[in-house]
């Protein structure tokens, strides 16, 4: 009964992408002149991709903009996790700092995104620096809303059995502030790639964001496509590599 | 023992003039109506709050931050870590006690057998129910080895049948072991059923108001309730705690209209 479920589901999903494939395949052959323009068949996308995939372009530009991301996230994720564990330290400070951070988060920062290239270059290195400054907010919200939501009563029992501070740290603070803190590892990592990735289709030299854009400026859909399909495919590549690595340290 | 509270008017004298001796493997039950400060003293007993005045000994010495090593806690709620295993959460408490050795998993498993919960080492708590949960709570408390244990309420959120299978396997056990214990509960049938001793304390601030001898030697068998002294006894408690209850009703009366 729950397989055959799974299999209707199933089915169901992949025969969304195929009417969705179908229908550009369509769209293209029954077309007009300006739509053609928009929409180019899915055979000249797939060459395309074939071009840029044995030119070197698309290894280049994906090594600028995955080194990016990972640099990115690194900061991101160190500096959040240690400001939002000081913060939870005291509940002053988290009456401090929390409604500060929260409020930030809530301003869009690509607003911002002028001011990281005047400050870091056109080069990679603003792109770094804004998808860090971007992933570091619900890093930091979500280790403060972990830390600081340990059940009292594990620290009082675990006081009364006698634990260390640094005992009480290792074996409470950290299991019971792991799961939170893990979403906002999640939600800071997505935060992270569209904030890269966004920064370079505005201003960059390099990047698969800035090969995309200049594809749209230059008018060759086509290629625009293509580089469209590469970064879908790297975005479900790391969804994979972040889901892995979630339920790896989930089990333990 | 005061509690500040956040201005004047709110300040609480949750303990007034109390004064108690527990002899060494004594088990004493503390009974009084609910808010009369009786986890409040079990919590000053094992250093878990301070007193305002007076001052708590335990062998002697004054009892000022927790003692694992003479003083083992059981709460009202189940404390075993849900992130680790029941072995895990054992193999914690001896280590939080400075206490694990090589053989601390022997230890562990004689704990967990002496409450017939030996097969669920390795089970994470949630995958065990709030009676068993509870059980092993208590095993924990014993597993440390600490001379003196403090059960706060400790089968509160049990229904009635396991409460009593517990109580009966908690007088099984504790008669062997010669433990001194301090036990809080609401309960008149388990207080007469577990204690030596009796205290029953008055309405807030709590006091001692009367302290009742239970001559009856561990373990007791289920049987002990049936007697007549086991029902001269609580009904003894019970016309000790109606006044106590009632008065502490009329505060809550006289709370509410203030607030409304």
């Amino acid at each position: 009964m729950i397989a055959n479920d799974n299999l209707i589901i199933r089915t169901i999903q992949v025969g969304l992408f195929v009417a969705l494939f179908g229908a550009w395949y369509f769209a293209t052959r029954s077309g007009a002149a300006p739509l053609k323009l928009f929409l180019p068949a899915p055979e000249l996308v797939w060459r395309e991709m074939g071009v840029l995939l044995r030119s070197g372009q698309l290894w280049s530009a994906l090594y600028v903009t995955i080194t990016s991301i990972i640099k990115a996230y690194i900061i991101a994720v160190v500096v959040g996790i240690a400001v939002g564990f000081v913060v939870a330290r005291s509940r002053t400070l988290v009456h401090m700092f929390e409604p500060v951070l929260s409020g930030m988060f809530a301003v869009p920062l690509t607003m911002f995104f002028p001011l990281f290239v005047l400050f870091f270059g056109i080069g990679p290195d603003s792109k770094v620096a804004y998808g860090a400054t971007y992933a570091f907010f619900p890093i930091a919200l979500n280790t403060i809303a972990a830390f600081s939501n340990v059940d009292d009563l594990y620290l009082r029992a675990s006081r009364a059995m006698g634990a260390s501070s640094w005992q009480q740290f290792r074996y409470v603070y950290m299991p019971a502030a792991l799961p939170v803190t893990l979403t906002g590892m999640r939600i800071g990592f997505f935060i992270c790639i569209a904030s890269v990735l966004g920064g370079e289709t505005l201003a960059a030299t390099a990047g698969v964001g800035r090969a995309t854009a200049l594809a749209a400026e230059l008018m060759e859909t086509a290629r625009l496509y293509a580089w469209i399909a590469f970064v879908v495919c790297m975005s479900v590549m790391l969804n994979l590599l972040a889901l892995a690595v979630e339920t790896r340290s989930e089990r333990e | 023992m005061e509690f500040p509270g956040r201005d004047p008017s709110q300040r609480v004298l949750a303990l007034d003039d109390v004064s108690l001796d527990i002899r060494r493997g004594e088990f004493v039950c503390l009974l009084g109506p609910s808010g009369c400060g009786k986890s409040t003293l079990l919590n000053i007993i094992g250093g878990m709050l301070t007193q305002t005045s007076g001052s708590a000994t335990v062998n002697g010495t004054p009892v000022t931050s927790p003692r694992p090593d003479d003083i083992a806690y059981v709460f009202q709620e189940s404390t075993l870590f849900p992130w680790f295993t029941v072995l895990e959460n054992f193999r914690l408490a001896l280590k939080f006690r400075g206490v694990e050795d090589a053989n601390w998993r022997d230890r562990a498993m004689q704990s967990l057998s002496a409450v017939g919960m030996e097969q669920f080492a390795s089970h994470y708590p949630k995958q065990l129910s709030v009676g068993m949960k509870q059980r092993i709570n208590l095993a924990r408390g014993l597993c440390v080895g600490s001379e003196v244990l403090l059960l706060d309420e400790p089968f509160a959120a049990l229904d009635e049948q396991t409460r009593m299978v517990l109580g009966e396997d908690l007088s099984i056990l504790l008669a062997r072991r010669g433990k001194t214990i301090v036990f809080v509960t609401h309960s008149l049938a388990e207080a007469v059923f577990l204690a030596d001793r009796i205290v029953v304390m008055t309405a807030r601030p709590g006091k001692v108001k009367a302290s009742i001898e239970v001559p009856e030697p561990h373990p007791r068998s289920p049987d002990f309730m049936l007697t007549d002294a086991f029902q001269d006894i609580r009904k003894e408690l019970y016309g000790l705690l109606r006044d106590e209850i009632r008065q502490t009703v009329a505060a809550m009366r006289v709370a509410r209209d203030a607030q409304a």
